[in-house]
């Protein structure tokens, strides 16, 4: 097995071993991206010096004998974290030249285990799309089709573990950045419970939604991932004080006897066949390895995607009022205050993201914000609700991850509404505020990948996970490998 | 015809926590621009704020203090609008469920009876930072010092209940006499550490209705306030005398010519599209947590007032100047521990002290003459170790050079003379020094006695115990 193909695992078997260096597995994985990076663009900025430094320091960490499960392995993150003395743009112009003073918390976390950084990656524009194509630094192509969007936010995240660039890599996920990528990718992607992971040092697109968490080659690795960056952090007030599980130890418990509810408003008469193929497949799957399945109903999934563009982008009107070049980021040349602050936010954000703090701004204005805000709010509870009478009667749910596989780059570019429904699956997620995993479940004829998602209860990291596992065992699709 | 003033305050209350509500910055004022500040108070990406829980205790302190209701669950908001010295373009604060809410103080003002003002709402919000204008260094553009930011504050708006600017002023400083009671403002009001805003609007006598009103900003004394109060209340009185109307805006009080003018107008508002914080979680306040603060609260100015009157047996008068501050009630406290005699103490305190204080622009904490050093003077009065007159020079000494007054009394030789023979003595020779006003006295001027007690003082230096000087006097010169 060449060193690229290797999962966290097993390169952290290679180097336990002394098989494989930190450096040697680095300087492998930088030529990777420097030979198919002008193909895939998953990368805003590589940083092989520092990576390599890091790679050395991890060698002598692991010759001294402290070798854990991240000590010495080449990961990348999202370009929305924070990356002390490494320049941080988030995918917008206005954060260009921006260089953090310190990092965010969930890298610290990986960092302080021993990961090496080889860079950080391409996205949509302050993780507000679904194809990436809002990034102000190229959009990045799909691995398996490269004509096709990655999806978003995260897009450079899943194509760079689809591109064998990186090892592993961290996301964010606010209405399906991580898992709708990472199924349009073929690799796993977990989107954590609200407050399972530390937010601080994450760029903020909308705070209430928000959440980090790992995609990865298989689940295993998700597994890991999840439990260095998980936990309480006293920076963030949202971040939830309760232990972090050892989640690779129960993942071979296996589906025997668990109870899989399959939402009846997710599998409508609109979605792909390929998807719908795939599902069926899955469940199938399911069945032979024991698990029980149950109809169950989310009775306010319509709504969803409405609430949630009127509360992710009330959110961001204001989470994006500091970028006004006073301190700090993009600032025009101009005449007087008013004007340097029109200037630098006309110049700075792209148009996506002009179109949402315009929504958030009208959403939150005296005399709308009942209509809309405090109704959407209305409207979450009552999606929260449906997950909580849901999970009275099933284990983990599953359904799919998108309705569709990869689309073309620029096919729903000018059609934001039909963009903003590609997310249909993912959102309610999000505004319940529980956890969910997208793993690779098939492929489309036309050979892009196909994801499930499986959604936990709050909390219950561990459950889909370990489904997750059992379901990755028995079958074979995310073994094969983008064409890239 | 004749018109109602209506008044309603909001006032900005700096808390006196070391750090700042969100981030572990110091608070300290007068720093080096931009030295106290991470990025949570600079506003970078990413950051977050973690609530200081000392701002939570001092609110609710305050709460207590002004008969407010604690909220169980309260919430913060974000107030969004742009300027530079606002580093995230929104201030953290709170809207709809504030920490304190429907309480009330009781002011009075001289010749009238007490009244209960009530107080909507106290809430927690972060200070923005500071614009530094035309500095050379800056080429004579602006600059931003963020030190500021961040720092912990309480917003308390009273009712419109207001109808005079004494009033006003009185309910003010009432409000300044708890927090700083309370130990959780300093009280500086020329370092803007207590700041007032005034609502204000005119109605015809008897309407109901209240009349347009005009918020008035910058008004940073007590004697900015009656004035800026007055000024307004004149300048609406006479718009609408002249046929006008007055317009709801924002004006601003020129201490200088003491005035106010027109900052922005209701159209100009900002709309502040307030919406709960996402960042923060709601604060649920305990009835445990409510109840050990209440235990913990120290005893306010009105009840110590009431226990110096019925325990002590001040007058009234005296209760209150002793209570101007807790330091001050606390000086007199430890003093009446030491030497049982409050009215003295108290007199001594009113006179000496003050006076001394006054003089040199100490303040009570820092008196050179500590509780027990006084309490050792006047115990030296009530045993006729000296008079009440010497005492004053034996004071004055103490002050000076911090010694006690025994050494003093000692040193100087200033021992009271209540000896029989040696005062007999000295009244001997001043009658045979004044024979004419001895006749005089025997002729049945009895003004003439005063004289004599005088002589004798002057002639003992001050040291011949008065009564004693007296009794001897009297019975000589009837002779």
């Amino acid at each position: 097995m060449t060193i690229i193909d290797m999962t966290i695992h097993e390169l952290h078997a290679a180097l336990k071993g002394k098989q494989i260096s930190s450096v040697e597995a680095t300087t492998a994985l930088l030529e990777r991206i420097t030979a198919v990076e002008p193909q895939v663009g998953s990368f805003i900025t590589v940083t092989p010096e520092q990576a390599l430094a890091a790679a050395k320091a991890a060698d002598h960490r692991i010759a001294s004998g402290d070798c854990q499960l991240l000590t010495g392995i080449p990961l990348a993150i999202k370009d929305i974290f924070l990356t002390e003395g490494i320049r941080t743009t988030c995918g917008s112009r206005i954060l260009e030249n921006f260089i953090p003073p310190y990092s965010a918390t969930s890298w610290e976390k990986l960092r302080d285990c021993g990961a090496v950084l080889l860079g950080k990656l391409n996205q949509d524009e302050f993780a507000m799309g679904s194809s990436n194509e809002s990034s102000a630094y190229g959009t990045t192509r799909n691995p398996w089709d490269t004509t096709c969007i990655p999806g978003g936010s995260s897009g450079g995240s899943a194509a760079s573990v689809a591109a064998r660039q990186a090892v592993a890599t961290l996301g964010t996920d606010t209405g399906g950045s991580i898992r709708q990528p990472a199924s349009h990718c073929g690799c796993v992607g977990l989107k954590p419970t609200y407050g399972r992971v530390s937010r601080y040092g994450v760029i903020a697109y909308a705070s209430s939604l928000d959440q980090v968490g790992p995609l990865t080659r298989d689940v295993a690795d998700c597994a890991i991932m999840l439990e260095a960056i998980a936990g309480h952090d006293p920076k963030d007030s949202t971040s939830v004080d309760t232990p972090v599980p050892n989640y690779s130890a129960s993942l071979t418990q296996g589906v025997k006897g668990m109870k899989i509810g399959l939402p009846k408003e997710y599998f409508i008469d609109g979605l792909d066949p390929d998807v719908q193929k795939a599902m069926d497949a899955a469940i199938d799957t399911y069945r032979r390895l024991g698990a029980e399945f149950v109809e169950i109903s989310l009775p306010n999934t319509d709504y969803a995607v409405a609430t949630y563009y009127l509360i992710a982008t009330a959110e961001a009107s204001s989470n994006l009022a500091r970028y006004d070049g006073v301190r700090f980021g993009h600032r025009a040349e101009a005449d007087g205050l008013l004007d340097m602050y029109t200037k630098s936010r006309s110049e700075g954000f792209g148009s996506e993201v002009k179109r949402r703090i315009m929504i958030g701004t009208y959403a939150l204005s005296s005399g709308y914000y009942d209509a809309y805000y405090v109704k959407a709010q209305k409207v979450r509870t009552l999606i929260m609700n449906d997950f909580v009478k849901a999970f009275a009667d099933v284990d983990v749910m599953l359904t799919p991850v998108a309705p569709t596989p990869a689309f073309k780059i620029g096919e729903k570019i000018n059609d934001p509404l039909q963009m903003y429904l590609s997310d249909i699956f993912t959102i309610p997620v999000n505004l319940a505020g529980t956890c969910a995993m997208s793993l690779p479940a098939g492929f489309s004829a036309a050979g892009l990948p196909i994801g499930l998602q499986l959604i936990g209860k709050p909390f219950g990291e561990e459950s889909i996970l370990r489904a997750g596992y059992a379901f990755e065992q028995a079958t074979e699709w995310h073994i094969r490998k983008a064409t890239i | 015809m004749k018109y109602q003033p209506v008044i309603g305050l909001e006032v900005h209350v700096q808390l006196l926590t070391d750090t700042k509500i969100f981030c572990g910055c110091s608070t300290t004022f007068g720093s080096e621009p931009n030295s106290q500040t991470c990025p949570v108070c600079l506003g970078l990406p990413g950051a977050l704020p973690v609530l200081n829980k000392k701002v939570v205790e001092f609110a609710i302190r305050a709460g207590l203090s002004t008969n407010c209701s604690i909220t169980p669950r309260s919430i913060f908001a974000r107030k969004n609008y742009f300027y530079p010295d606002l580093p995230k373009g929104y201030q953290i604060s709170q809207f709809e469920d504030p920490i304190c809410q429907l309480g009330w103080l009781d002011i009075t003002v001289e010749g009238q009876e007490t009244k209960r003002i009530g107080i909507t709402r106290i809430h927690m919000e972060e200070d923005a930072g500071k614009l530094v204008h035309g500095d050379s260094d800056m080429n004579d553009g602006s600059g931003v010092d963020l030190n500021r930011a961040c720092t912990p504050l309480l917003e308390v708006v009273s009712e419109p209940d207001l109808r005079t600017s004494d009033e006003a002023v009185s309910y003010l400083k009432q409000l300044h006499q708890i927090v700083t009671w309370l130990g959780i403002c300093d009280g500086n009001m020329e370092e803007g550490s207590f700041r007032c805003d005034a609502n204000v609007s005119v109605m015809p006598v008897g309407s109901s209705t209240f009349g347009t009103r005009a918020e008035i900003k910058n008004i940073n004394s007590f004697k900015f306030v009656k004035q800026a109060i007055e000024y307004e209340i004149e300048r609406q009185i006479d718009l609408i005398e002249d046929g006008g109307t007055v317009v709801q805006e924002t004006r601003l009080f020129d201490p200088n010519s003491c005035t106010t003018r027109s900052m922005r107008s209701k159209e100009e508002a900002h709309d502040y599209r307030y919406f709960p914080d996402p960042d923060l979680v709601p604060l649920v306040i305990s009835d445990q947590w409510i109840e050990r603060a209440r235990r913990e609260l120290p005893e306010l100015p009105e009840q110590r007032q009431h226990r110096f009157m019925t325990d002590l047996g001040l007058p009234a008068y005296d209760a209150e100047v002793l209570t101007a501050s807790r330091a001050l009630a606390d000086y007199f406290e430890a003093c009446v521990a030491a030497h049982d005699n409050a009215k003295a103490v108290g007199n001594w305190i009113m006179g000496e002290i003050t006076r001394s204080l006054n003089d040199s622009g100490t303040s009570i904490e820092a008196c050179p003459v500590t509780p027990a050093r006084l309490a050792e003077l006047l115990k030296l009065i009530d045993n006729g170790t000296i008079s009440g007159k010497i005492a004053k020079t034996v004071f004055d000494e103490m002050w000076k050079s911090g010694k006690t007054p025994q050494t003093i009394v000692e040193e100087q030789g200033l021992v009271q003379v209540s000896d029989i023979g040696a005062i007999e003595s000295i009244i001997d020779e001043i009658m045979a020094a004044n024979a004419g006003q001895v006749e005089e006295y025997r002729g049945g001027k009895e003004k003439v006695f005063g004289f004599f007690v005088g002589q004798v003082m002057k002639a003992s230096k001050g040291k011949a115990n008065p009564s004693v000087v007296n009794e001897l006097l009297l019975t000589k010169l009837q002779g």
